[in-house]
């Protein structure tokens, strides 16, 4: 059995992501802090709360670093907040990132209704490992008001369509990150969960 | 494309079990909550919501473990709402399962409460629900509307829409949006159980007076009153009960419907 971390800053309902993990027949722990042995073969960084509270809740309670605890071999799948996480920085707030994808977190333009909610399709751009067995247009449940503005677009397997271009998968190393919800976006959503606890498993 | 138009059920949640209210008197057993959802989420629901309408003691502990429930068996969004009154209660939904809180006449008694759950666990769970009804006794500072030459304006409604406010809806939907709600959910009280369609003057002005989205509820009595709301006004959702418990409509096929006539919609 494939064992995985999520992440817990304390914000808000990690309910639904761990029930999907356990569904796809993953162990779950949630952790609160970076200092113990990381013993996991895989961490998530769940997509509920706020850019700033966030960051700081792992700052403060752990002395350990992010990318120490996970280094170069542990997959991480960070969730809407928790793939935003991943970039330098966040018009959200002023806390810095962990920086392992270069760009930024910027506000969707005001043109559109903010928050993007709802069901929206993926336009995929090159194969990854969270595509793969999804169709092109599958639909997935988003709810966010920013998005990434990587500095390569090398990173973006997938974008949706709202107004402006919006990131909707990256993938960069052992760093895998969804703008929308795959524990809400039904049986497209199961398989994106599997295809992360694939790579767990390796 | 860009977003699609999302059909939601609605289940009226009463000691654990789903009822259906028949013209607003006799209250009919209309199965089990967990047992509908995971029905509704499977025929391709986009989103449930449930309203608590339990009225007693035990409705936090009976929230609770529906929440938890229909958490486990679902893998699509849901609200649930009714009886909110504190940030307790709210976090009490969340941390349980739920993806958004509902909340009325806590929000109408004590407006703060919107930002505090905003700051607390995001816009994104926040929804505002207004039940709103026409009030032919003109009054100053309201959005003034006419129909069949009669003037009137629409009220805010609370207690289940039992209590008037002297609240002007448009207002307050401006002002929800301002202090952090993510969304609206619209019920006409007008339009609300005669099944002749959507209150579509009602969802028109207050959509295009909020920038977030807003779903349609109240009066939905077969699948053409959901394309009429989105023909007719820039709603995001349509809310409506009794027509999934009919097998002839179901969710598969009123949406199935709704594509061939040119709403986009998940299928």
């Amino acid at each position: 059995m494939v064992s995985v971390a999520i992440f817990d800053y304390g914000a808000g309902n990690i309910f639904s992501l761990k029930n999907s993990l356990e569904q796809a027949g993953a162990s779950v722990d949630v952790i609160t802090s970076f200092d113990k042995p990381n013993v996991y073969s895989g961490l998530l960084l769940p997509g509920v709360g706020n850019f700033d509270p966030a960051m700081k809740s792992i700052n403060e309670n752990s002395k350990t670093k992010f990318q120490d605890f996970v280094k170069t071999d542990t997959p991480v799948l960070g969730i809407c907040l928790g793939m935003e996480m991943f970039f330098e920085k966040s018009e959200e707030g002023i806390e810095k990132g962990f920086n392992v994808i270069d760009g930024e977190i910027v506000v969707l333009p005001s043109t559109m209704k903010v928050p993007h909610m709802g069901w929206n399709n993926l336009e995929i751009k090159k194969p990854g490992t969270i595509l793969e067995g999804v169709d092109e247009g599958s639909w997935v449940y988003f709810v966010h008001s920013y998005r990434a503005k990587p500095k390569s677009d090398d990173v973006i397997t997938a974008e949706s369509d709202y107004g402006v271009r919006v990131p909707a998968v990256v993938e960069k190393n052992n760093f895998f990150g969804t703008q929308f919800h795959p524990e809400k976006s039904g049986d497209v959503g199961k398989i994106m969960i599997q295809n992360f606890l694939n790579v767990c498993k390796k | 494309m860009t977003l699609t138009k999302r059909i939601i059920p609605c289940l009226d949640v009463k000691n654990g079990r789903v009822v259906k209210g028949l013209n607003f008197e006799s209250i009919k057993d209309a199965g089990d909550p967990v047992e509908l959802a995971a029905k509704y989420s499977a025929e391709g629901a986009d989103e449930l919501v449930f309203l608590d309408i339990t009225a007693s003691n035990e409705q936090r502990a009976t929230i609770k473990e529906l929440v938890r429930k229909v958490a486990s068996v679902i893998n699509i969004p849901f609200t649930v709402g009714g009886g909110v009154k504190s940030i307790d209660d709210a976090r009490n939904i969340l941390l349980n399962g739920a993806d958004k809180v509902g909340i009325n006449t806590s929000a109408i008694k004590n407006p703060p409460i919107i930002t505090e759950l905003m700051t607390l666990f995001g816009r994104q769970c926040i929804v505002v629900a207004i039940d709103a009804k026409r009030n032919y006794e003109i009054k100053e500072n309201v959005n003034i509307f006419s129909e069949n030459e009669k003037k009137f304006w629409f009220e805010v409604f609370i207690f289940g829409g039992k209590q008037g406010t002297g609240i002007d809806a448009i207002s307050w939907a401006k002002k929800a949006e301002k202090l952090g709600a993510g969304e609206i959910l619209l019920t006409s009280i007008d339009a609300d159980g005669t099944k002749n369609g959507y209150d579509i003057l009602l969802t028109k002005s207050i959509v295009d007076n909020a920038s977030i989205p807003v779903i349609a509820s109240g009066g939905c009595g077969k699948p053409d009153d959901m394309v009429e709301i989105f023909e007719k006004s820039n709603v995001d959702a349509a809310l409506a009960a009794s027509i999934f418990h009919y097998e002839t409509h179901g969710v598969k096929g009123v949406k199935s419907f709704l594509k061939e006539k040119k709403i986009p919609v998940r299928l």
